[in-house]
């Protein structure tokens, strides 16, 4: 690792991620709300001046009358006076004969008669000298005696007041808002802050910790994301601290337990160089020979423990009934290596009694069990299986009286070994038993019964399935 | 002289000069004010004489400026401003009309550029459209009377008291009554078109003109010598700058106390203007303080004192530069108009 703070040079805080997604919802929100804004207010402005337009002009219409066999039209000041409500608004209006001829007004100002009849619309958009306007025609039918026919009056009106009240009633509706927004983006801040908290205690907590430190970390009233995150994250730290204790301890154990060992097959070893022709020669081979055997052993079981150890922590646990165990070590035969002359006695009901565990460490434990009462107990030996409550028992029973008070107190220690005992025994056969019932939640019992001494593995009991 | 200047337009004149479509025009006279290098160019309705000093102390104010001053009818100035318009004669920097009614026409045909300042914006909304069009004086429209004529007492000072007294003296004031003629002078038939909106007594008053022959004749200066001499004993709705203006001692003037119409000279700056820009300087100068006293002292704009005008303010009828005076160049209504008058009065006796 080098010195930089982390993988990534310069990450951003989630706090201004999430910020400024916020800050673009509501920028979107803003943009969606004036655009509707602006269509509202447009579609008011239009309708309110379309109205005066249409009033203009139906003033107009009325004014007209007919003399002299023509239409008179008395252009009212009031039609005018209501256009006024746009007061910087330029005006043109016409009044014409059904064939387009000019009655009276603007020449210039727009009419639809070019456009097609079903075209129903009474207002429309066209120029005015150059500027858009809006017009509305309306016809006035005359039947009198001297004139009869069509009379067409268009009023239009450039756009300068609508477009003012546009904007007027957009900015009414949008300025509320974007003060609203500004207050929403400032609680949003807040509320965002106060929701990374706990992640920015966290990172606090992991910047702030020890690197060799693996114990749990305390985050206090986490969401529940939050302490999902430091349950697997504290459950994480307690294996490594646990890998890093097994392995420390093995590495201990096992300098501490070969130092002596292989000290003693260098010496003999050296011995026999030094004295070949020595009359007690065989007989030190033969100690070398055992020594050795011995020393392989001890590996075998520190490894196994380790193993163990090790399974427990990463193998997934299996439903095991335990009769299979006790039948799987006593089929295996590995005691007539110990004992070849001995006989081992098989215990099992007819019903299964199920657990949870490993195979294989339980098997370990088992052996170890059952090469204990080979070594130290009286024959015969037998392993047992029963269900007794809640609890499952996996026994060792042989028929001696079982050790002594004070060995029991100390047995399940690495390496206790009793002044008595063999120099091929390393002492870590009860351990191995205690890590495994520790591993599935049992314990290791011990009792003296009529029959000798019994040594069990006490696991609890799996419920039963479909059985 | 001006007399017979009036008097060409008179003959030049129509109906149909008011549309735009008369093929003689002319200016009624030029003259050039300041010696700067950039000459402006003013199209006017008033009197050079009455408006020259106010137009030489903005010359002064503004040394490299040149006024090039024409005057014109308002009619032959709406047509020619219209041509100008659609480009067919040089555009003018600046046009400064009386006609406001043919003012707003212009402006709402698109012919006028925009300008704001400090000085356009003061203005009452009545005094301005678009910012494109600016009222520039307050001058009422009067009543001018012989004092030979009238004792004190008799004058009517107002148009009910002037209906009384064409009605009890129609013999005495017979042919001795003038006014504009609405088809000669745009302002004439504003000031016409304004009344017949005001009140009722319009129609009563152009019968009683028309009883007593009353004459339609053109062009304010003349109307008020012609008071002055005693040929016309009363000269309805003339403008009363051009009464004060005319200093003479034989003339009274009246403000109707039933309504006055106040007129406030529209100043328009025509689009594609080539000095537009010394134009802007001539109309914030106008409006400005000094500008505003200079037109003061020439009688332009009418002291607002009611006690020395006798005039309550709710009888001050300003005619507002708004859309609404479009009505008044409707075709129909102009129709109307000169048969109304055609029928009231004889035909005018020119000297």
């Amino acid at each position: 690792m080098s010195d930089t703070p982390g993988f990534w040079p310069h990450p951003q805080s989630l706090q201004a991620r999430v910020l400024r997604r916020v800050l673009a919802l509501l920028l979107l929100g803003a943009v969606l709300v004036a655009g509707m804004a602006w269509l509202n207010g447009r579609q008011a402005a239009w309708q309110a001046y379309d109205r005066i337009l249409l009033g203009a002009a139906n003033d107009i219409a009325e004014s007209i009358r007919i003399q002299g066999g023509g239409p008179v039209v008395d252009l009212p000041v009031s039609a005018f006076e209501l256009l006024a409500q746009a007061p910087d608004d330029r005006v043109a209006y016409a009044v014409r004969a059904a064939d387009g001829a000019l009655i009276t007004g603007f020449a210039d100002a727009a009419t639809r008669a070019g456009m097609p009849d079903t075209d129903a619309r009474l207002f429309f958009d066209a120029p005015m000298q150059g500027e858009r306007a809006r017009f509305v025609e309306v016809t006035r039918r005359f039947a009198e005696r001297d004139f009869s026919g069509v009379i067409r009056v268009s009023v239009g009106q450039t756009l300068i007041a609508r477009k003012a009240m546009t904007l007027r009633l957009m900015l009414d509706a949008v300025l509320p808002l974007a003060v609203a927004g500004l207050v929403l983006l400032v609680a949003s801040y807040f509320v965002i802050r106060a929701a990374v908290r706990p992640l920015e205690r966290i990172a606090d907590n992991l910047l702030a910790r020890d690197p060799y430190d693996l114990t749990p970390m305390t985050v206090a009233d986490p969401p529940r994301e939050v302490a999902v995150m430091v349950d697997a994250m504290n459950r994480f730290m307690g294996r490594l601290d646990r890998q890093i204790g097994v392995m420390r301890n093995l590495i201990s154990d096992t300098a501490h337990q070969l130092r002596t060992p292989v000290a003693a097959i260098r010496v003999q070893a050296e011995a026999i160089i030094e004295a070949p022709e020595s009359p007690d020669g065989g007989q030190r081979l033969v100690r070398l020979v055992r020594r050795t055997r011995s020393l392989g052993r001890l590996l075998d079981q520190m490894l196994s423990r380790a193993m163990i150890i090790h399974r427990t922590d990463n193998v997934p646990r299996a439903r095991l009934d335990l009769r299979e165990v006790a039948l799987g070590v006593v089929e295996m035969r590995d005691h007539e290596v110990l004992a070849p002359e001995a006989e081992v006695g098989l215990v099992i009901g007819d019903s299964p009694v199920w657990v949870e565990a490993d195979e294989f460490s339980l098997s370990q434990a088992v052996g170890n069990l059952l090469s204990n009462a080979l070594r130290h107990g009286q024959p015969p030996v037998r392993i047992g299986v029963e269900a007794r409550g809640s609890e499952a028992w996996l026994w060792v029973l042989d028929s001696g009286a079982g050790p002594g008070e004070d060995i029991l107190r100390g047995l399940g220690q690495r390496f206790e070994r009793s002044k008595a005992s063999p120099e091929d025994s390393a002492g870590l056969g009860l351990s191995i038993v205690a890590a495994v019932a520790q591993a599935f939640g049992g314990r290791v019992a011990m009792e003296r019964t009529e029959d000798g001494f019994r040594m069990a593995l006490v696991l609890p009991r799996a419920a039963e399935v479909g059985a | 002289m001006i007399g017979s200047l009036c008097k060409a337009i008179v003959l030049g004149a129509s109906l149909t000069g008011l549309l735009g479509a008369v093929a003689a025009r002319a200016q009624e006279a030029r003259t050039a004010i300041g010696t700067g290098s950039t000459t402006l160019l003013l199209h006017s309705t008033t009197d050079i004489e009455i408006i020259r000093p106010t137009l030489e102390r903005f010359t002064e104010l503004n040394p490299d400026l040149r006024i090039e001053y024409e005057q014109w009818g308002s009619n032959d100035l709406y047509a020619n401003s219209l041509e100008a318009c659609a480009g067919d004669e040089p555009v003018a920097d600046a046009v400064f009309s009386s006609a406001v009614h043919q003012m707003v026409s212009l402006v709402n045909a698109g012919c006028a550029a925009q300008h704001r300042s400090a000085f356009t914006d003061a203005l009452p909304p009545a005094r301005r459209w678009r910012n494109e069009l600016w009222g520039i004086t307050e001058e009422p429209a009067v009543i001018a009377y012989n004092k030979a004529f009238f004792a004190e007492a008799e004058v009517p000072r107002d148009r009910f008291a002037l209906l009384d007294l064409l009605r009890t003296r129609p013999d005495a004031l017979r042919g001795r009554i003038a006014t504009y003629d609405i088809e000669a002078s745009g302002l004439g038939y504003l000031f016409a078109y304004s009344d017949s909106l005001e009140a009722t007594t319009f129609g009563a008053l152009l019968e009683g003109f028309s009883r007593t022959e009353a004459i339609a004749t053109c062009c304010s200066a003349e109307i008020i010598e012609g008071v002055a001499e005693g040929r016309y004993l009363l000269a309805y709705h003339v403008l009363g700058s051009y009464v004060e203006a005319g200093a003479r001692p034989e003339v009274g003037l009246i403000l109707p106390e039933d309504y006055t119409l106040f007129l406030s000279r529209g100043f328009m700056i025509p689009k594609g203007a080539p000095q537009a820009a010394a134009a802007r300087r001539l109309l914030d100068y106008l409006l400005s303080p000094d500008g505003q006293a200079r037109l003061s002292e020439a009688g332009l704009i009418f002291p607002q004192d009611a006690t020395e005008t006798g005039l309550l303010p709710s009888a001050r009828r300003f005619i507002a530069l708004a859309p609404s005076l479009l009505v008044a160049l409707d075709q129909h209504r102009i129709r109307q108009f000169s048969a109304l008058f055609a029928s009231a009065f004889r035909p005018s006796e020119h000297p």
